[in-house]
C-alpha cells in the first residue's frame, strides 16, 4: 500500500514583507503504484509542493491536509515522514563535509529500518547501485556532495531511492542538468523502483523529456499554486507543443 | 550568544616607506622590558582574560615541571643544553611576554635533535603532565629537524599546571616535519604556548594545534622561512566547553620568496561562557615574491551563551605573489544540512553528530597521525556526548 493524499493544501513562506502565499489549495491523490507528472512554468509551486511535503521548516502549512496511507504526514518530523515512506530527491542536494557517502547511507538506511543492514548484503547492494547508477567505486569514500558534479549529484540521489526504497519518491527537478546518457541512467534507476509492487512516484518537471523515459500514469499542470489541469500522458505532448500559455492567461 | 566574525585588510598604506614590522606580532626579544605587564586593552591582548591567568604574567621564579614520558625512535636524542647553545643553535626569540618569561625562567633548554638525513618512520612522542595548577611550569624546548631529515613530532599535556613554553621548531632545508601540540588539560589548567618554527630552503613542514582542555589556552604558531620554497601547512582544532577560554594565534611571516603558507582551524563551542579566539595573520614582505598564502578559520556554535572571535588579517607589502586569501565563518548547525539528513529519516540528534563529527573529521584526516587521529575522533565524540545530544536524551 502506498496512497500518497493531498487535500486543499496551502502553503506560504515568510518574506521581508510578511507571509507570502506559493501553495494556494493543491489538491492531487497518489494512488498504489501511480506515477503522476507535474509540470509547471517557474515560480509556480512545484519545488514548494515538493519541500513542504518532506517538512522542510522554511514552510508554513496553512491550510489543508496531506496523508500517506491514511497517517497525517503533516504532524510528522522530517525524519518521521521519511522513516513512514517518504523520499525526496532534491534539485539542489546539501553538501555535508566530512561524512563519507557510505557512512550517510548507512546511517540513514539503519534510521529507516531500525537496525544496522546486514554487513555482507549491504555492501552488495551499496556497490550495485553506484554501479547502476555509473558511480565511480571509491564513490563511498567521498563527502557527501561535496565537489560532486551536477549529473553525480542527481545520480546520487538516485542511488539513494534505489537503497533506501520508500513508498512514495517526490523527485524535484531530477532532471535538470543532466546531459542525455545521464539523463537515461536516472531514469532507468527511477523505472527500477517503480517496478516494484505499490510504489507512488511524484515527478516534478519543466521538461517533457525525462516523460520519454518515465511515463507517467497522470500529467498535472501546476499554475499559480495548485492544478489548473490535469490529463494522462498526453497532456504532456500537448504542452511541448503549446506551451503553458493558455494557463499564464487564465491566472492573470 | 555573540557572534563576532569579522574580516579585516590592512594593505600597507604608504608603499614608498618600507615597512619590516607586523602590527600584530612585534619582533622578538628576551628583554623582559619589551613584553610589559599587558592591562587588557593592547591589541595582541584584549581577547584574553588576564585575571584567569593565574599570575603567570608575574613571571614568578619556579622550578617546577611537568613530567615527561618520551617515545624516542632510533636516532632521535632529547637533551638538556644552556640558554647560550640555545640562542645558538637558532632559537626563535620570544615576541609576547609569557613566552619571553619562559626563555628567563626555564633555567636552560631542553633540545629534540633529529640528525640530518634521519628518516624517523614512528612518530616522535613527548606525553607531558602536570600534577596541580598550583604549580607554575616554566618551559623552554627546541626541536631540531636537521637537513632533508623527515620526523613526526606528538606533544601531548595532560593534567593540570600554569604553564608557560615556549618551543621553537627548526626545519633543515629540504627537510619534512609535522609536528602537532595536543591541549588534552584537565578543567583548571592555564597553558600559554608559544611555537614558533623556522623553515628551511624547500623544506614541509606541518604544524597542528588541538585544543580541548584547560581553563584558558593561549596558543600561538608563527612561522617563518630562512629560504625560499619553503611550505607550511598550519592546521588547528579546538572544541571549547562552558567557560573554557581557548585562543589560537597564527603568524605566517613571508620571509622569503615562493614560499607557501596555508592555514585552517576549526572549532566547536558549547556551554555557557565558552569563549574562542582565533587570530591569523599572514605578512608578505617586500622579498616574498611568488608567494602563496590561505588563512581560513571556520566555527560550530552548538549552543546559546557562546562566543567566537575570528579576525583573518593581511599585511602585503607586494603584489607581486601567486595569491593571498582568507576567510572566516561563525554559524550555527545549518539548517540545510539537517534537512537533508533527515530527509532520509536520519534523527535529528543522529544528524547534529553526523554534521559535527563531519565538520571535525574533514580536518582530523589531515593530521597524519594515525595513533593521534583516532584519540582525536573519541575526544570528539565524547565531547558531543556532553552538550550537543543531551537535550535529545
Amino acid at each position: 500500500m502506498s496512497k500518497l493524499e493531498i487535500k486543499d493544501l496551502q502553503v506560504s513562506v515568510s518574506t521581508d514583507d510578511g507571509p507570502k502565499e506559493i501553495l494556494k489549495g493543491v489538491t492531487l491523490t497518489i494512488q498504489d503504484g501511480e506515477t503522476h507528472a507535474i509540470m509547471g512554468p517557474n515560480g509556480s509551486g512545484k519545488s514548494t509542493l515538493a519541500y513542504s511535503i518532506a517538512g522542510h521548516p522554511k514552510y508554513t502549512v496553512t491550510g489543508g491536509t496531506v496523508t500517506l496511507d491514511g497517517e497525517d504526514v503533516l504532524a510528522m518530523s522530517v525524519d518521521e515522514r521519511a522513516r513512514a515512506g517518504l523520499f525526496l530527491a532534491m534539485q539542489y542536494p546539501v553538501e555535508v563535509p566530512g561524512v563519507s557517502v557510505s557512512n550517510f547511507l548507512r546511517t540513514a538506511k539503519t534510521a529507516l529500518d531500525g537496525e544496522a543492514p546486514k554487513l555482507r548484503t549491504w555492501v552488495k547492494d551499496v556497490n550495485t547501485a553506484l554501479q547502476q547508477l555509473n558511480l565511480d567505486p571509491t564513490f563511498g569514500t567521498r563527502s557527501v556532495n561535496e565537489g560532486f558534479s551536477g549529473g553525480e549529484k542527481k545520480r546520487h540521489e538516485i542511488a539513494q531511492l534505489e537503497l533506501l526504497n520508500p513508498k512514495v519518491a517526490i523527485l524535484d527537478e531530477t532532471d535538470s542538468g543532466l546531459d542525455i546518457d545521464a539523463l537515461k541512467v536516472v531514469s532507468e534507476g527511477v523505472n527500477r523502483f517503480r517496478a516494484q509492487e505499490g510504489k507512488g512516484v511524484l515527478l516534478i518537471t519543466h521538461y517533457t523529456r525525462i516523460l520519454r523515459y518515465i511515463e507517467p500514469d497522470f500529467v498535472h499542470v501546476f499554475v499559480d499554486g495548485k492544478v489548473a489541469e490535469s490529463g494522462g500522458a498526453e497532456l504532456a505532448e500537448e504542452l511541448e507543443a503549446k506551451g503553458y500559455e493558455k494557463y499564464l492567461t487564465a491566472a492573470v | 550568544m555573540t557572534v563576532t566574525d569579522t574580516a579585516r585588510e590592512s594593505v600597507a598604506s604608504g608603499l614608498e616607506m618600507p615597512r619590516t614590522e607586523s602590527h600584530l606580532n612585534p619582533p622578538g626579544s628576551y628583554d623582559l622590558a619589551d613584553h610589559p605587564l599587558p592591562n587588557g586593552r593592547e591589541e595582541i591582548w584584549r581577547f584574553t582574560p588576564l585575571k584567569r591567568l593565574r599570575g603567570i604574567l608575574d613571571g614568578e621564579a619556579s622550578d617546577a615541571g611537568l613530567t615527561w614520558t618520551t617515545t624516542l625512535p632510533e636516532g632521535v636524542t632529547l637533551t638538556e643544553i644552556t640558554a647560550e647553545q640555545a640562542l645558538e643553535l637558532g632559537e626563535l626569540a620570544p615576541n609576547d611576554r609569557p613566552s619571553a618569561l619562559a626563555a628567563a625562567n626555564a633555567g636552560g633548554a631542553l633540545l629534540l635533535d633529529v640528525p640530518a638525513d634521519a628518516e624517523i618512520g614512528e612518530p616522535i612522542e613527548l606525553r607531558l603532565h602536570g600534577e596541580s595548577v598550583d604549580d607554575l611550569v616554566w618551559s623552554r624546548l627546541l626541536i631540531r629537524v636537521g637537513r632533508h631529515a623527515r620526523a613526526t613530532v606528538a606533544i601531548v599535556h595532560t593534567g593540570s599546571a600554569r604553564y608557560s613554553a615556549l618551543t621553537s621548531v627548526l626545519v633543515g632545508d629540504g627537510a619534512v616535519a609535522n609536528v602537532l601540540s595536543l591541549q588534552d588539560w584537565d578543567d583548571d589548567a592555564v597553558h600559554l604556548g608559544r611555537d614558533a618554527i623556522r623553515v628551511g630552503r624547500d623544506a614541509t613542514v606541518k604544524h597542528t594545534s588541538i585544543s580541548f582542555g584547560g581553563d584558558v589556552v593561549r596558543m600561538h604558531a608563527n612561522v617563518e622561512y630562512a629560504g625560499p620554497g619553503g611550505d607550511a601547512e598550519l592546521l588547528g582544532l579546538y572544541f571549547a566547553d562552558q567557560g573554557q577560554h581557548l585562543e589560537h594565534r597564527l603568524f605566517a611571516d613571508h620571509t622569503a620568496p615562493k614560499t607557501k603558507s596555508h592555514v585552517l582551524y576549526k572549532g566547536a563551542l558549547q556551554g555557557q561562557g565558552a569563549h574562542t579566539v582565533w587570530i591569523g595573520n599572514v605578512l608578505i614582505r617586500k622579498v616574498a615574491e611568488g608567494i602563496e598564502t590561505y588563512e581560513e578559520n571556520r566555527n560550530l556554535v552548538l549552543s546559546d551563551g557562546c562566543q567566537a572571535d575570528s579576525v583573518p588579517n593581511l599585511e602585503i607589502e607586494t603584489g607581486e605573489i601567486e595569491g593571498a586569501g582568507h576567510a572566516s565563518a561563525t554559524a550555527r548547525f545549518d539548517d540545510e544540512q539537517l534537512f537533508y539528513l533527515r530527509s532520509r529519516g536520519v534523527s535529528e540528534k543522529e544528524a547534529r553528530r553526523l554534521v559535527v563529527h563531519g565538520f571535525f573529521n574533514d580536518l582530523i584526516r589531515r593530521v597524519g597521525i594515525p595513533s593521534i587521529e583516532d584519540q582525536l575522533l573519541e575526544t570528539v565524540e565524547a565531547e558531543l556526548a556532553k552538550n550537543v545530544l543531551k537535550d535529545f536524551d
